[in-house]
């Protein structure tokens, strides 16, 4: 049942040491704001979900919060790579850094059927390549009704989903518009979750009767926080910071201009950070 | 013949192997460029799609990311993540596929993983994405890669998804049904693979570039068809696209 809260009560009811998080949002509405929260109450030991680990994962990994990571594509969208991500795994800076490592096709198949509330995603994949050498996880079945040999691997079952969206109403219905990701999976999926939101309103405005909108008896904590997907972007409110994203190539490099970075940015900041970029990018649009 | 850059040249020859009626599964980079290209110019009709979930998208300038608003604002219908790789491309319904990655083999196995052993990579590569199902479900594939001795291997470091596989019908033997790889273009030449043997062969040599020039850029001894024709230059009309679209994407990137 939704409660509307502060981010940092909402981090420190959901997410927990040794859990195994979510952050979801592809490209879009990636959660910065919570991520940033999660690190600064110093949470460790996570096991970290996501489809493309981007910039928020980046910033766990490096600042020693995360023992595992499970995903798809590791990389800077179009700008190459996740430093902190590669130094993990090559150097094991600032720690080892376990993976287990799918497709994106299996990623979004094993939400669906978490959501579902199935043990497994079966899907047809995997054929051929090396990964199944790599992830023990990954097995094939056969449909007993063709013969066909198919992939399967266990569906997301994870202990909290964070996402952000652009509205939930005062009763926590929450709204979501554009690139749709597995944001309404991963939550579904999860058995607690953080949905941070630009704006709580209250009434959801005029939708299509498709709208998405998970229900507030499907969601947990919920947080208004403007910007708070900055420099992801949020459909209608303000653009991708693609600048942003370039420049973190450089700050990411190297471990300590990443500290100087965090500790500025993150560790001496709170949630209000965020409104300035949405305001910004509001000022700008005008 | 206008000056042009072995990357243009690439990202031509890419975009005119693209028809009007074609549905393509658009990476981001290269390929966007050249599906875009293709679509500004003589395939108008081209239906794009990006893994992020946009249908039949027209963006004005290319995404950054693989999700960018701009995609979402020009498409057709956005759908989510699952639905995009549940119905569309695991449905068959992806005429044209297009892939790149950091290592290629003679018949056109893909790495994007890792450079070194998996356990202990020298360099972690960004991972496999879609690229393992787009591989074996889209219809045909299209390989764009600027060939260099580093990447043009005789043997990959990870299989991060199939080609031909060991070549012949060893790809079919595994029960994949679609062609795989038809065509790789680089920066210097057009290779496409031998009805029998699979191998990528040369069908085509961008204008000024010898055999030997191919050859010293490739890891294994490059077989060229019987009959290998030179590339047609790049038109005015195909820079001057190719190069205002660049321009525009430029500015919008640095703007936001």
């Amino acid at each position: 049942m939704a409660r509307i809260t502060s981010l940092s009560e909402a981090i420190a009811g959901a997410v927990h040491d040794g859990d195994t998080v979510a952050l979801e949002g592809f490209t879009h509405l990636i959660p910065h704001a919570a991520c940033h929260e999660i690190i600064r109450q110093g949470r460790k030991d996570l096991t970290l979900v996501r489809m493309t680990p981007d910039l928020v994962y980046d910033q766990m990994i490096g600042m020693g919060c995360v023992k595992k990571l499970v995903f798809s594509w590791g990389g800077n969208p179009g700008v190459g790579s996740l430093h902190r991500f590669r130094d993990a795994i090559e150097n094991g800076w600032p720690h080892k850094l376990e993976i287990e490592e799918h497709s994106h096709a299996a990623m979004a198949n094993a939400y669906e059927a978490g959501a579902s509330g199935l043990p497994c995603a079966i899907f047809r994949g995997y054929i051929g390549g090396d990964l199944p050498k790599v992830n023990a996880k990954i097995k094939r079945v056969t449909c007993p009704f063709t013969g066909e040999e198919l992939a399967a691997i266990p569906s997301h079952r994870p202990d909290v989903a964070v996402i952000h969206a652009q509205r939930a109403d005062r009763a926590g219905n929450v709204m979501i518009e554009g690139v749709l990701g597995v944001q309404k999976e991963a939550v579904l999926a999860s058995k607690r979750s953080v949905v941070t939101v630009e704006e709580i309103v209250d009434e959801l405005p005029e939708r299509s009767l498709n709208a998405v909108v998970l229900p507030h008896w499907t969601v947990g904590h919920v947080v208004e926080v403007p910007g708070g997907a900055f420099p992801s972007y949020a459909q209608g409110y303000y653009p991708r910071n693609n600048s942003f994203y370039k420049a973190w190539d450089d700050i990411a490099k190297d471990r300590d201009s990443f500290h100087a970075w965090m500790k500025t940015n993150v560790l001496d900041k709170g949630p209000d950070a965020f409104a300035q970029y949405a305001r910004k990018h509001e000022a700008a649009a005008e | 013949m206008a000056d042009y850059k072995p990357t243009e040249m690439m990202t031509i020859a890419a975009a005119r192997l693209l028809k009007n009626d074609d549905i393509c599964f658009v990476g981001i980079g290269q390929p966007s460029a050249a599906c875009n290209l293709a679509r500004l110019t003589h395939a108008p009709d081209i239906t794009l799609i990006y893994e992020s979930g946009t249908l039949a998208t027209k963006p004005t300038v290319l995404p950054l990311s693989i999700g960018d608003g701009e995609l979402c604002d020009t498409a057709l219908t956005t759908v989510s993540v699952p639905e995009m790789f549940r119905y569309w491309l695991q449905g068959g319904r992806i005429k044209v596929g297009f892939l790149g990655g950091a290592q290629i083999d003679k018949f056109a196995n893909l790495n994007t993983t890792v450079v070194g052993p998996y356990d202990k990579p020298k360099v972690r590569l960004p991972g496999g994405g879609g690229a393992p199902e787009i591989a074996t479900s889209c219809g045909e594939i299209f390989i764009i890669m600027a060939q260099g001795k580093r990447s043009f291997v005789e043997k990959l470091d990870f299989v991060t998804s199939i080609g031909h596989v060991s070549g012949g019908d060893s790809r079919a033997k595994l029960g994949v049904k679609t062609k795989g790889p038809t065509k790789l273009i680089t920066d210097l030449a057009v290779f496409a693979p031998d009805p029998q043997t699979k191998e990528m062969t040369v069908i085509s040599i961008h204008p000024g570039v010898t055999r030997e020039q191919v050859q010293e850029n490739t890891g294994w001894a490059v077989k060229f068809a019987a009959k290998v024709d030179v590339t047609p230059a790049p038109t005015a009309k195909e820079l001057d696209v190719l190069r205002e679209l660049h321009a525009r994407t430029n500015r919008a990137h640095a703007a936001a």
